[in-house]
Parts: structure tokens; C-alpha cells; sequence
């Protein structure tokens, strides 16, 4: 008999086995490459601007964003997220990809109803989880702080 | 100079490791993977725990999703020492702006000019 259960378990054998050792190599390269990148720019910055390392965060991320983007409109960064799965979509260009594809993918119906509406499709799950847990932390850390 | 590339390098190598046992091993979504990087970034810094990694790996721990919840965090504790409770929810933006600002910004630009792939 199949049922909902065993069918799970009866087509496993033929399902392909997920490499892990050789997707975590991946994924441990292009994401530690990106953050070098990052350093590398955080390092500019500094040296450039002269900012200080707290400074010069903001305009690292706002051009790894930039970068990002500008790579998903030419179809590179779908492909690197195909490669190395979470080292392209951990680091902050992931979440930036994950904006510009939901928006491209629905530029056919509109940039209203379209583009803005789908934009934080993926995305939006990240800010309401970070808020809510920020929140929550920050509560908590605060009333210690105050009664304690 | 050199060291704190390599260790830019290896923790932020490792944290999107981390991502991909959980992708494989643990059968998650990109999106859930995420959300959990970021509950795990805002808890991490309510230890002051990811503040010492910043030190110490740079870009390696700034450059990760992690980090948007750790700058949640800290922009709602710098408000809130200086309008209390309201002030969590005044601050918990101020860091991360620049970020979403710039990610919407791009997002919508690129969106207008590129054609869909794929």
C-alpha cells in the first residue's frame, strides 16, 4: 500500500544524495571570498576616507548590495547561488539578491502590483524575524539593565 | 594586515558553512535558513558575544546576514539608554537603514532596467 508516509520513504533510495562534504567546500569558499571582498573594501575605505572601522561598515555593505544587484540583473549571482547554495545567500549579497530576483521576477505585472509588491517576497521574512527578535532581546536586556 | 584577511576568510567560510549543514542536513529553505541567521545574530549580541567576533574576524563576521541582527539590536539599545522603552523601537532600524535603504534602492533600479532571466 502507498500511502503519504512510505512513498516519502520508498522513493528516497532513488532520490540523488545531497554531497554534503563537496556543497560545504563550496559554500565555505564563495562565502569566505565574499567576506574577504568585504575586508577589502572595509580596508579602502579606511585607508581612503579615512573612516574608522565602525565607519566605513555602512558603505562596505552598500556596495557589496550594489554589487550584488547590479549581478543578479545580469543573471551571475543565480548562478553562483546554483554553485555555492548558502555561501551566496548567507552573506549580505544574498539578501540583496533575494530583493532584485523577487523584483525582476515579477517586472510583468507591473512595477506597482508588480515589482514593489513582490519585492520582499523572500526578503521580508529576514527584517520580521530580525526585528522581532532584536525587540525581544533588547527588551529583555534593557528591563535587566534597569532592575538589576 | 594579512590575518585579518585569512580570517575574514575562514569565519566567514565557516558561518556559511554552518548555512549549508543546515540546507542539507537539516532539509531547511534558503529563507528559513536566513530568518535563523539573523534570530541567532540578535541573541548572540544580547551576550555581547557578537561584538567580540566583529573584533576579531572583521568582514568575516560584518559581511553575514548574522550581523543585520546584530545592528538590529544595537541601534534599539543605543536609543533605549536614551528614551527607555519606546526607544527599542525608535533605534532597532537606525544601523541597518543604509542597508535596506540601499538593497531597496538597487533592487527597484535593477528591476526597472534588466529583463528577467531564466
Amino acid at each position: 500500500m502507498i500511502t503519504k508516509d512510505n512513498y516519502k520513504n520508498d522513493i528516497k533510495k532513488y532520490q540523488p544524495k545531497p554531497k554534503l562534504l563537496k556543497n560545504c567546500i563550496k559554500a565555505f569558499i564563495i562565502g569566505g571570498l565574499i567576506c574577504v571582498i568585504g575586508q577589502a573594501l572595509t580596508v579602502c575605505y579606511m585607508n581612503i576616507f579615512d573612516m574608522t572601522t565602525k565607519q566605513a561598515g555602512n558603505p562596505t555593505v552598500t556596495t557589496l548590495i550594489l554589487i550584488s544587484s547590479l549581478m543578479t540583473g545580469l543573471g551571475i549571482y543565480d548562478k553562483l547561488g546554483q554553485f555555492a547554495g548558502a555561501g551566496a545567500s548567507v552573506p549580505v549579497t544574498g539578501f540583496a539578491n533575494s530583493i532584485t530576483s523577487a523584483a525582476l521576477e515579477h517586472k510583468s505585472e507591473g512595477i506597482v502590483l508588480g515589482i514593489s509588491t513582490n519585492m520582499f517576497k523572500l526578503a521580508g521574512s529576514v527584517i520580521v524575524f530580525g526585528v522581532v527578535a532584536a525587540y525581544v532581546v533588547g527588551l529583555i536586556r534593557y528591563s535587566i539593565q534597569q532592575f538589576f | 594586515m594579512i590575518m585579518d584577511f585569512v580570517w575574514a576568510f575562514v569565519v566567514g567560510g565557516a558561518i556559511c558553512t554552518v548555512g549549508q549543514i543546515l540546507l542539507d542536513v537539516f532539509k531547511l529553505t534558503p529563507a528559513h535558513v536566513m530568518s535563523s541567521f539573523v534570530v541567532a545574530g540578535a541573541v548572540l549580541d544580547g551576550f555581547n558575544l557578537y561584538d567580540k567576533l566583529i573584533e576579531f574576524a572583521g568582514a568575516g563576521a560584518t559581511v553575514p546576514i548574522t550581523s543585520f541582527g546584530h545592528s538590529l539590536l544595537h541601534g534599539a539599545m543605543v536609543q533605549a539608554e536614551e528614551h527607555g522603552f519606546f526607544g527599542i523601537a525608535v533605534g532597532i532600524f537606525q544601523l541597518t537603514s543604509a542597508g535596506i535603504a540601499s538593497a531597496i534602492l538597487f533592487g527597484f533600479i535593477v528591476a526597472l532596467i534588466f529583463k528577467p532571466r531564466g
